[in-house]
């Protein structure tokens, strides 16, 4: 090696140095599990992000369904190269959580990178789910709905039920009338099982589903959802399952083409169902807040939210973290959450965009629209009724769903299948409570 | 004449081999150790905080009355598709092993579901039998029949039973096919000169000529119904309902993946490897017996 040639390489290693800080953009990785039309929404973010500013480079990449997401995220932070923004469906909040050191509590990513954020500007309804006992934000909320019922007016007008119904008994009521008129195979149905008639039935209710606010206040937390109004729903949907006033439609939201299709007249899901109902119904739709018992002293109480929030993935560098803290304030923008509640049916986050989306007059031509807003907001959130955060809650909702299952299929009573199923859910919140209190 | 490869050099052998040991030790004995590890510890889904806990997750997963419900449940499911997938499959390569006309044409279409991958037998079957959106739903409720696999857990297990049987059947179907055409004409036109009926020729003649054929496809099908049904259940039930067709593989994705509960999981799966193993140990050792090749 001569002289010449050192000098020579230490030249072009000075340039390629001199040219790298002059402009880099730095990549941040946001892997998420939404497809179709949602898909579209969170491309579109990431290019206007990027097209408004040169320093940082958002980039989303879909991973599959919810628990596969999570599942990518947890592997890849195994492998040390998690991404720097996981979208995790509600359920997952207890076990992101609970990964001390694997997340960066978004309230601290604020204040670290010291951009704007006001926690007072969002919706309580919404991050309380996301946030600890004192109000700090963990994770950022990103799609949030809430459950809703989906009524086929046509099928009402023909069973000549003049009012939508408001309560159960009233809902039990028009389902038989239903049923007689020719909706033979579904008066009603839920999707979600365990959502509909167990976590939203107690928060509406204002009954808790577990001690410690629902688990928000701690791991060390109770199932409590064997009490007798939870009860006596479930006797009613065993009583109404044996001639199909009530037909079971599975434990996620895979049937919820029985009311778009006009089988089920009356439906209870997702609001995040708009865009389906839109493209597919060939009815008179609308939708209405979920029923409730008139005789539960302050129903109904305050809906919980479902959908999805944006975890940021612990272990990156500074500079990194400064491109996911201005993405989010980016998110946060007024016009930009009411534009992704107009293109999705998800809510926005914040008071403001809320005010505005009111303002704009978007509820008068589309009343359905605000239906999850108003019952999220319906009362100021209890114990009860501020969220959930249960350890393995993915798992939880099967064992309750197969004990429900049981019950509908009339093997067990409905006290026997919900005693169990708290008894089978305990064994597996202490085994959480052992792997996450360390 | 004695076959006998002459190696010139001692570390020639060796070097030949190093390719498949390699394979081997990667790709089974490594996942394999890691598995038994796993099993020992208690982990949260991060692996941010390990406790070794010895036999721990073993001892809790046989208390457990559900386990050994999953494992009465999946010896159930194996004998239920293998029994019907190898009935079907001997029946039809009888039927094709006769001079027809186009029997070639048979023959591949019997071949053809072979080809399908499981988690889209799972879908087509579904499509046919989904309560809400099956095709036959429809038919089977007009006869009369409450049908309902979303709840009916007798219901459910027929309809992965019938999935998953019918896309092995191909395969069975092939094997059988070649063993019946191995089989020597001239001893056939012997019982029939003697005049043994067709069945009687079957049962007497062709079945025990077969059996190592049988046995062959008994090992293969068990670890089938075991390992493979796995894409067929979580597209069409997802163990459900109230743990109908959660088979040991199943549950061994549903507290792995979905429960990030790797302890109990990697438990399991090292259960499930030596219940196989010692199932096709049994089978070596006292059905073979029974085979003469």
């Amino acid at each position: 090696m001569t002289r010449h040639r050192i000098g020579f390489g230490l030249l072009a290693s000075a340039l390629v140095a001199l040219a790298s800080p002059a402009h880099a953009v730095t990549e941040i990785q946001w892997w998420h599990a939404l497809t179709g039309a949602n898909n579209d929404v969170v491309v579109k973010l990431a290019e206007e992000f990027n097209a408004a500013q040169s320093d940082y480079k958002v980039v989303p990449s879909y991973k599959g369904s919810y628990p596969d997401t999570m599942n990518a995220g947890i592997a890849a932070f195994r492998a040390n190269n998690a991404p720097h923004i996981l979208q995790v469906f509600e359920v997952g909040t207890a076990t992101m959580m609970a990964a001390t050191g694997a997340v960066k509590p978004v309230y601290k990513l604020m204040q670290e990178t010291g951009e704007k954020f006001d926690p007072n500007a969002y919706l309580p309804a919404i991050t309380g789910y996301y946030s600890t006992a004192k109000g700090d934000m963990l994770s950022f909320p990103f799609n949030s709905s809430s459950m809703v019922m989906w009524i086929n007016k046509d099928a009402l007008k023909k069973a000549d039920i003049a009012e939508i119904p408001k309560t159960w008994p009233e809902v039990f009521a028009a389902a038989k009338k239903l049923h007689a008129a020719g909706f033979a195979s579904c008066g009603f149905s839920t999707a979600w099982v365990t959502w509909a008639n167990l976590e939203q039935l107690s928060s509406w209710h204002n009954l808790p589903l577990a001690t410690k606010a629902n688990g928000l206040d701690g791991f060390d937390t109770e199932l409590k959802f064997n009490g007798p109004v939870q009860i006596k729903h479930l006797e009613t949907l065993i009583e109404l399952q044996k001639d199909k006033t009530y037909d079971y439609s599975g434990r996620t939201n895979n049937a919820e083409g029985r009311f778009t299709s006009g089988e089920c007249p009356i439906f209870l899901t997702s609001s995040g169902f708009f865009g389906n109902v839109r493209a597919n119904a060939k009815f008179d739709w609308t939708n209405a807040p979920m029923p409730y018992y008139p005789d539960v002293t302050g129903a109904p109480q305050n809906s919980i939210i479902g959908g999805a929030s944006l975890w940021v993935m612990g272990g990156k560098k500074p500079d990194e973290y400064k491109g996911v803290a201005k993405f989010l304030a980016f998110l946060s923008e007024t016009d930009r959450q009411v534009a992704i509640h107009k293109a999705s049916g998800y809510l926005p986050i914040t008071k403001a965009a809320y005010a505005k989306a009111k303002e704009l007059g978007f509820y008068k031509d589309a009343p359905y629209l605000e239906t999850p807003l108003l019952e999220l907001t319906n009362k100021e959130p209890t114990e009860n009724s501020r969220g959930l955060r249960l350890g393995n809650m993915v798992q939880l909702r099967d064992v309750w769903s197969e004990e429900i299952e049981s019950a509908l299929a009339g093997k067990k009573t409905a006290k026997e299948a919900l005693d169990t199923a708290v008894q089978r859910g305990n064994q597996m919140l202490r085994q959480f409570e052992r792997t996450a209190a360390r | 004449m004695e076959k006998q490869s002459v190696f010139q050099s001692r570390l020639l052998p060796y070097l030949l081999l190093v390719p498949q040991l390699a394979v081997v030790l990667i790709f089974f004995y490594w996942p394999a150790f890691q598995a038994v590890w796993q099993s020992f510890l208690l982990q949260d889904a991060f692996g941010l905080s390990t406790t070794f806990v010895a036999f721990e997750n073993y001892a809790e997963l046989l208390s457990q009355p559900e386990y050994l419900n999953a494992i009465l449940r999946t010896f159930a499911f194996s004998a239920a598709i293998a029994g019907s997938s190898l009935s079907a499959a001997l029946l039809l390569a009888v039927m094709a092993d006769k001079p027809l006309r186009g029997g070639a044409i048979y023959r591949t279409l019997l071949i053809w579901p072979y080809a399908v991958a499981p988690a889209v037998a799972g879908v087509l079957w579904l499509f046919m039998l989904h309560p809400a959106l099956g095709v036959f739903s429809r038919g089977l409720r007009a006869m009369g029949i409450d049908w309902n696999p979303l709840l009916n857990g007798n219901q459910a297990v027929a309809l992965i039973v019938l999935a998953a049987a019918w896309k092995q059947i191909s395969y069975n179907f092939l094997f059988f096919l070649a063993g019946l055409q191995a089989i020597p004409k001239s001893v056939m036109e012997a019982a029939a000169i003697d005049g043994a009926r067709p069945m009687r020729r079957f049962w007497t003649v062709t079945f025990p000529l077969l059996m190592p054929t049988v046995f062959f496809l008994i090992v293969i099908n068990i670890v089938y119904a075991f390992f493979d049904t796995f894409g067929i259940i979580d597209a069409m039930t997802g163990g459900g309902p109230a743990k109908a067709t959660e088979t040991l593989v199943y549950k061994v994705y549903l507290d792995g993946l979905l429960g990030s509960n790797l302890g109990s999981s990697a438990a399991q799966s090292v259960i499930l490897m030596f219940i196989v193993i010692g199932l096709t140990a049994i089978q070596f050792r006292y059905v073979e017996r029974k085979v003469t090749y």
